[in-house]
């Protein structure tokens, strides 16, 4: 089975968000870039299978532009074989969606993460399949393939439930999936040094979104802070001031 | 022109959320000055399906075809967006949950649709519609624009309210042009929750963090969560090392929650698990630092041992109660 991981390259999680341009685009002055969290967990979790030998191959691809190389190459150090980056920004789900199906329709599985720590679209993945017209099953927290058969843990809103589907499909997996994401030993990083990254440029593709402005959450009052030995206080304050109980 | 909204149904029945959801996609029609059809796929009974009437829905379709219970998300797709185009909506609503979020994409594509998820606003405009959503997981907004006609949105739940006032609507069958081969997954098992809150449907949340010190501790937690019909939820640490199960994570990796009671026991605040709570409408925290950084978004704090605090919190819940 061939599989194909997306790659979302976002900032560091203990990122400090600010803006610039009147708030109209994220400041990445000085920002620290990683694997997409959920991205990270759905490479982890292939890297394992292909261990387990129900994997032959395993390619990473991006959207963007050659400053998210360092992030592929990181996906390559913990054990993809390849790597793809389409050679444009990207700024819509859909457009993106678009550039993956140019690059995507070969493989037997394609893994993505529930939804990226930046813009939180929570999209590629379902948009990617609808294109390529394969199969789908997202908040998926367990995987593994038996033949050309997927057996599928998914949740659902009151319980999970055990799935089997057929391939190709798309997998958009959460937490779950794996226990931790794999760290990039130092073999693995210099193997990645070598394996292929190949940049393919871009087909046409239309933004469907635009993102106008951006706002931070408005500053919280201070915290009333209440004595320990007088804890049961703050359930008459939760009772009789915020009315939440 | 409509709008349509799409009601999961548990077992046949609805929850809050669908009815918040309704009265969402309503408030959106009457900015467009039109109607909301709702959209039901299961069997669900006449007088259930009524309800969503009450919230605003002025026309159920209602599919009971029994292919439809494995949720493929395929066949599902095919399905609402053949509701859609039969009601030539301009806007599709989804709530921004589990099945959402695995549905929406698909059906924007078919639709030829701009996606917003996780909006948490009333359009900011109709033309071109513009909403708010939630981005950098919590830690801002951002306002997107659609450059379609016609828009797919998911909706944080908790953000909007119930409005009643509707009236009695008409429930239609339809037939969505959906084959046999449109269906790719079968059903293995099914694990439904029971006896407990579910940590989306909570109103009020009870979590714990690496300062309950182990998994044997949660006595207090449970009964607090017993007693206020809450939620249980843990920071990542807590799952990580197994003394509760995944699915209780919550933070930037793993569920986010907008309660409106959320209590923070033994829990430090890092940046990650704030992405997932921040929406919370009020935070108790409870940690013995005090520059812990959960006291930053909390709106009531106290300094000090939870092993102290949480049975004090218990005693006075049930006079409260009583």
């Amino acid at each position: 089975m061939k599989v194909l991981v997306l790659i979302s390259n976002v900032p560091d999680t203990t990122t400090k968000i600010r803006f610039t341009g009147d708030n109209t685009a994220f400041d990445e002055s000085g920002v620290q870039w990683i694997i997409n969290p959920w991205d990270e967990l759905a490479l982890t979790r292939a890297v394992e299978l292909k261990e387990a030998g129900s994997v032959q191959s395993i390619t990473v691809a991006n959207v963007g532009t050659k400053a998210t190389e360092a992030t592929l190459r990181k996906a390559l150090a913990v054990g993809a074989d390849d790597a793809i980056r389409v050679d444009t920004e990207a700024n819509d789900a859909f457009a993106v969606a678009t550039q993956l199906a140019a690059i995507a329709k070969d493989y037997d599985l394609i893994l993505a993460g529930i939804e990226a720590s930046d813009y939180n679209g929570a999209a590629v993945g379902g948009m990617l399949a609808e294109l390529l017209d394969f199969n789908s099953v997202s908040a998926v927290s367990g995987l593994q393939i038996e033949g050309d058969t997927l057996q599928v843990n998914r949740d659902i809103d009151g319980g999970s439930q055990l799935l089997s589907m057929s391939t190709p499909a798309v997998a958009i997996v959460q937490k779950g999936i794996t226990k931790e994401p794999r760290i990039p030993a130092m073999r693995g990083i210099m193997m990645a040094r070598k394996k292929p990254l190949n940049v393919v440029a871009p087909v046409g593709a239309d933004d469907r979104t635009s993102f106008v402005n951006f706002e931070l959450p408005p500053a919280k009052a201070a915290c009333k802070m209440i004595d320990e030995e007088n804890a049961k206080e703050i359930i008459t304050l939760l009772h009789e001031e915020a009315k939440v109980i | 022109m409509s709008v349509i909204v799409y009601t999961e149904n548990w077992d046949g029945k609805f929850k809050k959320l669908s009815f918040e959801l309704v009265s969402y996609a309503a408030a959106i029609a009457k900015e467009l000055d039109t109607t909301v059809t709702a959209l039901s796929i299961g069997n669900v009974a006449d007088d259930e399906l009524a309800q969503l009437g009450t919230y605003g829905a002025a026309k159920v379709l209602s599919v009971s075809d029994d292919r439809f219970n494995s949720l493929d998300n395929k066949a599902l797709s095919k399905a609402i967006a053949h509701a859609a185009q039969a009601e030539a909506a301009k806007a599709v609503v989804f709530s921004h949950n589990n099945l959402g979020k695995a549905i929406a994409p698909r059906v924007s594509v078919k639709l030829n649709a701009g996606l917003i998820s996780g909006v948490t606003t009333l359009p900011v405009s109709v033309a071109p519609f513009a909403f708010k959503k939630k981005a950098f997981t919590g830690k801002a907004f951002a306002q997107v624009q659609v450059n379609t006609d016609v828009v797919v949105l998911t909706f944080s739940q908790n953000s909007y309210e119930l409005v009643e006032g509707g009236s009695t609507p008409a429930i239609e069958s339809f037939n969505p042009q959906v084959e046999d081969a449109d269906f790719a997954t079968t059903v293995q098992e099914t694990n439904k929750v029971t006896g407990k809150v579910l940590l989306t449907d909570a109103e009020v949340v009870i979590s714990g963090g690496r300062g309950m010190k182990s998994g044997d501790n949660w006595g207090g937690l449970e009964e607090m969560a017993d007693l206020l019909g809450a939620g249980l939820a843990c920071s990542r640490p807590v799952s990580d090392e197994g003394w509760r199960s995944h699915d209780e994570h919550v933070g930037q990796t793993g569920k986010i929650i907008a309660p409106n009671l959320y209590f923070a026991l033994g829990i430090s605040g890092a940046i990650q698990h704030l992405g997932g709570v921040s929406s919370s409408k009020v935070i108790v925290a409870v940690n013995k630092d005090a520059e812990a950084p959960i006291f930053e978004a909390a709106d009531y704090g106290i300094v000090g041992d939870v092993f102290k605090v949480i049975p004090q919190f218990v005693e006075a819940i049930k006079e409260m109660k009583a």
